[in-house]
């Protein structure tokens, strides 16, 4: 395999793997504010109780983001230096501001959200737990950010030519806010949310099919239903005003997303299918028209087909991006028809009878997860052949001083150390998830509770 | 411009003193862990784990925020050091994961063989990430072969050279002296004593090490001294460098840890800006043809980015330094063990 071949499958790798961790880590934020905040708000024990055990948990899967993440940071001056230099004046700037202004916050107060519950006050604390879930949702500002500029270059001139060209900055603003950037990020944010929101439904609909720790299994399970919910359907209105922007901004990808070849035809939705690249044929269970519906509003008009592009333009894996992209969308779908029916039976106070419907929720946890993935894989694979759609190829920027070998040694090693972090990680989840959260004493408010209770309260686990 | 120095010149500022930032920062996070395996009993081991616990994290992100800083404004030589370092950056980073898994697993479990092992992936990780550290700075201070393009065109035997080795070994005596002063501050007792003796003892390794380098430098590599003795002014740095270094075994024999910290922050910061002064205004020297050379004007953003760029430190840098502060603050003095420790 050549250089280009092997440091897209390295980078594919790193970045999937990494990005299993920090939407866990944002939602989990969120889940984290919610619940010291009903905390602080009510005093009641329980919700000490469950944010105490989720912070364990949460400091496990920020290790395993920042570990993985800080590849992230310079795998594109290892393997995609010519890329680098193209962007750096862009991208740069971007992951620059990520550092300081997201990072830093983050990293800084999750030193007291994880050690310093009996070192600062209540609230002090509770500012901390904020800031951290700040930190982490202006990361994901930065890099989608940065992201969507390859998507949707704006902003920017090329300045010098062949080997010397470089797009440099001339707005700001309009490259910060570039046409895709919004959409993708409230898309991002969201999916994050969700995923957080399904680990801990998850962990808990364990709970109670086990019939453990059901005092503070119901209400996380509620708090995490009415966030999961929430999100579920806020996703298909994120989901579509993306589709709309990628309509206008690379109808190339959108052709792919939905194999769509012939540019003077009406584009069908499938709701699954498989695309034939040579004989410029999809096939599957569709709704004839439902695409220029969604575009356009109007089942007959025309939407520009993949024909309307030069090969060497298209995307060349054209069914696997329509493929991730309907693994996505029938997740989307299918988290919400599940959120609600869980809804519905919480209003009629029957959410916990079923026995089905909490190990279905113990194994939806992969659900958000997988759709992450698929939807980034169907975003990235579908810009393809570009890095910057329409200015800079894939091909053209890699490391020109790095040889094949190297990046197969690290290709290599990674795949060794990520499988061992990988199996480590669920090995360690699964003994906190056993051990459970630790029920403290429910004491009056006023007594001198909170030294005894901290003593016998061992979460700790040394 | 601003206050009379151009952007690019500014930015490089800026970036040494992120790097300086991270050295000192991280530095003393890197020593401890260097150093855990000489801590013989289970509770002084968690004890140094749980010094560093709170913040090193924090330190480990202005290494992040240097990378992004070097990436956004000298993107040509963001590409060309990370590129032609590609084997040595790639087991630095994957030190840095080990690093940071170790500190997280090795609580999780309470049999002594599993802590064992993670206390064994852990001090193995941080010598490994320091040691590629001080390689790279070496090979960094000494320049590259680079082609026309500004791309590395050496091979892996190229960073290996005595110099670049030496200047490893130096970094690791002098993050274990400073890991073991900042250790020293954080407890009491026997462990203090412990930890007494042996910053001493590494200290007296830094100082041998770092004595051979210098005069292999000053021998064989004298272009690196070219600029210190071409201007007398600029000999401010190896003084101040060399009374930091000699007030560390002072402070220590009074036990001023403080003192003894700051001494090792001074004289770790001092190398770098004697390293930057040489440097300067190239980036990357180019070993093989100084015409080829990256220096701080071909590899910059525009400088629209520059300035955007230092508006971005300007406001971020007052921030990051009053949570850091607060967060120092709040764990400040020995530590003390609780349920929610490491």
């Amino acid at each position: 395999m050549d250089v280009e071949v092997l440091s897209r499958i390295q980078f594919a790798f790193t970045i999937a793997f990494h990005y299993i961790y920090p939407p866990l880590s944002i939602g989990l934020g969120l889940i984290l504010v919610i619940m010291e905040g009903l905390y602080l708000k009510t005093g009641k024990k329980i919700y000490e109780d469950m944010t105490r055990f989720w912070i364990k948990i949460f400091a496990l899967i920020f290790g395993l983001g920042v570990a993985t993440g800080i590849i992230m940071e310079f795998e594109f001056g290892t393997n995609w230096a010519t890329y680098s230099k193209y962007v750096g004046d862009i991208f740069g700037s971007a992951l620059a501001a990520e550092g300081i202004f997201a990072f830093a916050l983050e990293s800084g107060f999750l030193g007291i959200l994880l050690f310093g519950w009996n070192r600062v006050s209540s609230k002090v604390h509770f500012f901390s737990t904020i800031m951290v879930f700040l930190g982490s949702m202006f990361s994901a500002v930065w890099i989608v950010v940065a992201n969507s500029w390859q998507q949707t270059p704006a902003g920017y001139h090329i300045v010098g030519d062949g080997l010397n060209a470089r797009a440099e900055i001339t707005d700001f603003w309009a490259m910060v806010f570039n046409p895709s950037s919004v959409d993708r990020l409230t898309h991002v944010w969201i999916g994050a949310f969700l995923a957080g929101a399904f680990l801990v439904l998850s962990v808990n609909a364990y709970y109670i099919l086990k019939n453990k720790h059901l005092e503070i299994a119901r209400p996380s399970f509620k708090i995490a239903l009415a966030v999961a919910t929430i999100f579920s359907l806020a996703q298909l209105f994120t989901g579509h005003k993306s589709a709309d922007g990628v309509a206008v901004n690379q109808p190339a990808k959108l052709a792919a997303l939905e194999g769509h070849f012939d540019s003077t035809a009406a584009a069908d939705m499938y709701l699954l299918g498989w695309v034939n690249k040579e004989s410029q044929t999809t096939s599957g269970l569709k709704i004839p028209g439902g695409l220029s519906f969604l575009i356009h509003y109007d089942f007959k008009t025309p939407v520009t087909g993949l024909n309307a592009f030069k090969p060497e333009d298209r995307p060349s894996q054209v069914n696997a991006v329509f493929q991730f992209y309907h693994i996505m969308v029938a997740i989307g779908m299918a988290l919400i028809a599940l959120t609600l029916y869980a809804s519905w039976l919480w209003k009629r106070g029957t959410l916990f009878d079923k026995k089905w419907l909490m190990t279905i929720f113990v194994w939806a946890v992969l659900l958000p997860q997988i759709a992450n993935q698929a939807g980034w894989f169907a975003a990235e694979m579908g810009r393809q052949p570009w890095v910057v759609y329409g200015l800079l190829r894939t091909s053209d920027a890699l490391s020109n001083a790095v040889k094949a070998e190297q990046v197969l040694i690290s290709l290599i090693m990674f795949t060794l150390v990520y499988l061992t972090l990988l199996i480590l990680f669920l090995y360690l989840l699964n003994k906190k998830i056993q051990h459970g959260p630790v029920m403290t004493e429910h004491h009056g408010e006023d007594d001198e509770s909170g030294d005894s209770s901290r003593r016998q309260n061992p979460i700790m686990h040394h | 411009m601003f206050l009379g120095i151009d952007y690019n010149t500014l930015w490089f500022l800026v970036f040494g003193a992120v790097i300086t930032g991270y050295a000192i920062l991280d530095g003393f996070d890197l020593g401890a862990g260097a150093l855990h395996l000489f801590l013989k009993k289970e509770k002084s081991r968690r004890i140094a784990l749980n010094a560093i616990g709170p913040v090193w994290d924090g330190n480990e992100v202005w290494l992040v925020i240097a990378g992004g800083a070097l990436f956004a404004g000298f993107p040509v030589a963001y590409a060309a050091v990370f590129s032609a370092f590609y084997l040595p950056a790639m087991i630095f980073l994957i030190g840095l994961i080990w690093r940071a898994v170790a500190i997280e697993f090795r609580s999780k479990e309470p049999g002594p063989k599993w802590r064992l092992t993670w206390d064994i992936v852990y001090t193995f990780a941080c010598v490994v990430v320091t040691l590629s550290l001080g390689l790279m700075l070496g090979n960094v201070a000494l320049g590259l072969p680079l082609n026309e393009q500004k791309e590395f065109a050496g091979g892996m035997g190229t960073f290996f050279n005595p110099f670049s080795i030496m200047v490893a070994v130096t970094t690791l005596a002098l993050f274990m002296t400073h890991g073991a002063i900042y250790l020293a501050m954080k407890t009491e007792d026997r462990l203090y004593t412990r930890l007494t003796i042996l910053a001493k003892n590494f200290n007296i390794f830094f100082l041998v090490v770092f004595a051979l380098t210098t005069l292999y430098t000053l021998l064989y590599i004298p272009h690196l001294s070219d600029k210190i003795r071409s201007n007398p002014a600029y000999f401010i740095f190896p003084a101040i460098m060399l009374l930091a270094i000699a007030n560390i075994p002072r402070q220590l024999k009074k036990g001023n840890y403080g003192f003894a910290f700051i001494s090792s922050s001074v004289t770790i910061a001092a190398l770098l800006v004697a390293v930057a002064v040489e440097v300067f205004p190239n980036l990357l020297y180019a070993s093989n043809n100084p015409a080829n050379s990256i220096t701080i004007d071909n590899a910059a953003s525009s400088q629209k980015t520059m300035g955007t760029l230092l508006l971005i430190a300007a406001i971020g840098t007052p921030l990051v330094g009053i949570y850091t502060s607060f967060v120092f603050w709040t764990f400040k003095g020995k530590v003390k063990l609780d349920e929610t420790s490491y």
